[in-house]
């Protein structure tokens, strides 16, 4: 199953595809008829004003939208090359392969090592032996730079740490799990300038390694860390290109003002 | 000039010190409501000094206490009368630990349903019938016990007498129930739901949500909630006398009958003649339940404290 997938994987080169895309909160359509093709290995960023569906859109990757109740769906979205809205999918397991970092930092209320492991622990069937979850907790938080940081204090709950520190451990323990595709949705927002910086620069290190979906308010950031843009408006997606094409030529008018501050 | 200048500031004085309609009914209210917010103070210094005053002669002189709290002979009709608490205290203390054991598990189960698992009108409509479970009188549920659940019983278990431990404790469990879900419901809901959305982010399923993230972080509250129980069950008494046998006893198995605290005051308070040692023994036995009960919720109020504490 794993050989299978991952031979499909540079077949199809995207980490993330929709198609015919349609989605409604109760009677509101959000989305409408986006067709996306997200490349593995890069980020790309969604950018657009607020209520244009970039965070629904998002949160529709790893079907965490559906938490609400009264969401519903048509069209596909192929993760890696599977359908995650197949009828047997259970969006448990979608979840699994696909991390996501929210808006605000939101570690679980235990220590920062169980917050760590606690990814490993609820899909494991078998327990973790120490030295094993001792590597894993040294190896994520070594991949966020946070290591050197917190290592005398991993008993320590994770809600005593800084904005910038809590928003790296929220990336540090997805990647116990190993996901392929990483969905941001404005991983910055609630920090200052400075731990802006230090997590956008992460998250430039972390591309070629994962696939990163990012929402960003901020047309700077999307400007600085993404290789990719795709602009939203109404629930529509106006234009998809690289970032620099995007930011110096854009396509549609539409693009352009918003780019240009004109509105937004 | 001068005289103008000062005219102007009387009239500048008279109006900020106008006694206008919004005035007094601001002073009014407040006078009114300061005196809702002390009463509850004056009312409950005032009980415990009644009643402390009312047994205060017969224990401070003739009431034995290693009688009190070593015999489970309770004879104040005897010659001579004896006050030995034991049986009682045993009695109140047996029917709350069954209330306990059956509804602990119970209603931390509908609070878990009710807040994690059931949504829009099943949700509401459970809520609703929770609360009216509540609205039950007590002297009801004393005949469901008397009536129903002690033929029942011996029907079932084929004992002697359907009114007994057993009995008052599922009785008893049943009364606390609705507070119990209702405060252990209200313990749940403030779990932060972006611990649930980062936890089911991960891939964790409804449960392991419930059980690693929601139960733990909600302990503290979870267990004011059991508290709050275990002093609606303690502080029981009409449905207690009714379902429990009321017979002097320390109970060995589930079916036999006991007798506590509350049953004993209601039941033999009208007999005695006030200021009597009868009559002050009953006294002293409600100042115990007073301190027990007391105790019971400053523990729960500082656990809910301490939650918030935390939180700060």
């Amino acid at each position: 199953m794993d050989s299978a997938a991952s031979a499909a994987r540079p077949a199809t080169g995207l980490a993330i595809e929709a198609r015919g895309l349609n989605l409604w909160y109760g009677k509101f359509q959000a989305l409408r008829d986006v067709n996306l093709q997200i490349r593995r290995g890069i980020v790309t960023a969604l950018i657009g004003p607020s209520g244009c569906g970039k965070s629904t859109f998002l949160r529709s990757c790893n079907r965490i939208n559906e938490r609400l109740g009264y969401v519903s769906t048509t069209g596909t979205i192929q993760v890696l090359g599977h359908d995650i809205y197949g009828p047997d999918v259970s969006p448990i397991q979608v979840r699994r392969q696909i991390g996501m970092v929210f808006q605000r930092p939101n570690p679980l209320p235990l220590s920062i090592r169980d917050n760590i492991l606690f990814g490993m622990r609820i899909h494991r069937e078998e327990a973790l032996h120490r030295a094993e979850a001792d590597a894993i907790v040294e190896k994520s938080l070594r991949e966020v730079l946070l290591w050197d940081r917190v290592k005398d204090r991993l008993s320590k709950k994770a809600t005593t740490l800084s904005l910038e520190e809590q928003q790296k451990l929220c990336i540090a323990r997805l990647l116990p799990l190993r996901p392929e595709v990483l969905l941001m949705d404005e991983p910055c927002s609630a920090l200052d300038p400075e731990a802006t910086r230090a997590v956008e620069d992460l998250i430039w290190d972390l591309r070629g390694n994962y696939s990163i979906l990012i929402v960003t308010h901020n047309m700077a950031q999307a400007r600085r860390a993404s290789d990719e843009c795709v602009f939203m408006l109404l629930g529509r997606v106006i234009e998809h290109s690289r970032t620099e094409d995007m930011f110096v030529t854009p396509q549609k008018t539409e693009t352009a003002d918003y780019i240009e501050g004109r509105f937004g | 000039m001068s005289q103008d200048a000062s005219t102007r500031r009387n009239a500048a004085a008279t109006e900020f010190d106008r006694r206008d309609s919004s005035w007094w009914t601001d002073r009014i209210a407040r006078t009114v409501v300061f005196a809702g917010g002390i009463s509850a103070i004056v009312f409950i210094v005032g009980i415990l000094l009644f009643i402390a005053t009312q047994g205060l002669e017969f224990a401070a002189t003739r009431l034995s206490w290693s009688e009190f709290f070593g015999s489970i002979a309770w004879r104040p009709n005897g010659h001579p009368a004896e006050y030995g608490a034991l049986a009682l205290i045993a009695g109140t203390a047996s029917t709350t630990a069954i209330a306990m054991v059956i509804v602990v598990p119970l209603s931390i189960g509908a609070a878990i349903y009710i807040g994690e698992f059931a949504r829009g009108k099943t949700r509401e409509w459970l809520k609703i019938l929770i609360e009216l479970l509540a609205a039950i009188p007590s002297v009801v549920w004393g005949v469901i016990g008397l009536h129903v659940m002690g033929p029942l019983m011996t029907q079932a278990f084929g004992v002697p007498s359907g009114l007994n431990l057993l009995n008052a404790g599922i009785i008893l469990g049943l009364m606390a129930a609705p507070i119990m879900t209702t405060i252990a419901e209200d313990a749940l809901k403030a779990v932060p739901d972006t611990y649930r959305e980062a936890a089911e982010a991960l891939g964790a399923t409804k449960w392991q949500v419930v059980f690693r993230v929601v139960l733990p972080h909600a302990r503290p509250g979870l267990s004011a909630a059991v508290l709050l129980g275990v002093g609606r069950a303690f502080g029981e008494t009409i449905a207690v006398l009714m379902a429990s046998g009321h017979a002097i006893n320390i109970p060995h198995s589930l079916f036999d009958p006991v007798r506590t605290l509350t049953a004993t005051i209601a039941a033999e308070l009208g007999e005695t003649a006030e200021g009597d040692d009868h009559y002050q023994a009953l006294f002293v036995l409600g100042m115990l339940l007073f301190v027990i009960t007391f105790a019971i919720n400053v523990t729960a109020d500082s656990i809910v404290r301490g939650i918030r504490r935390k939180k700060a």
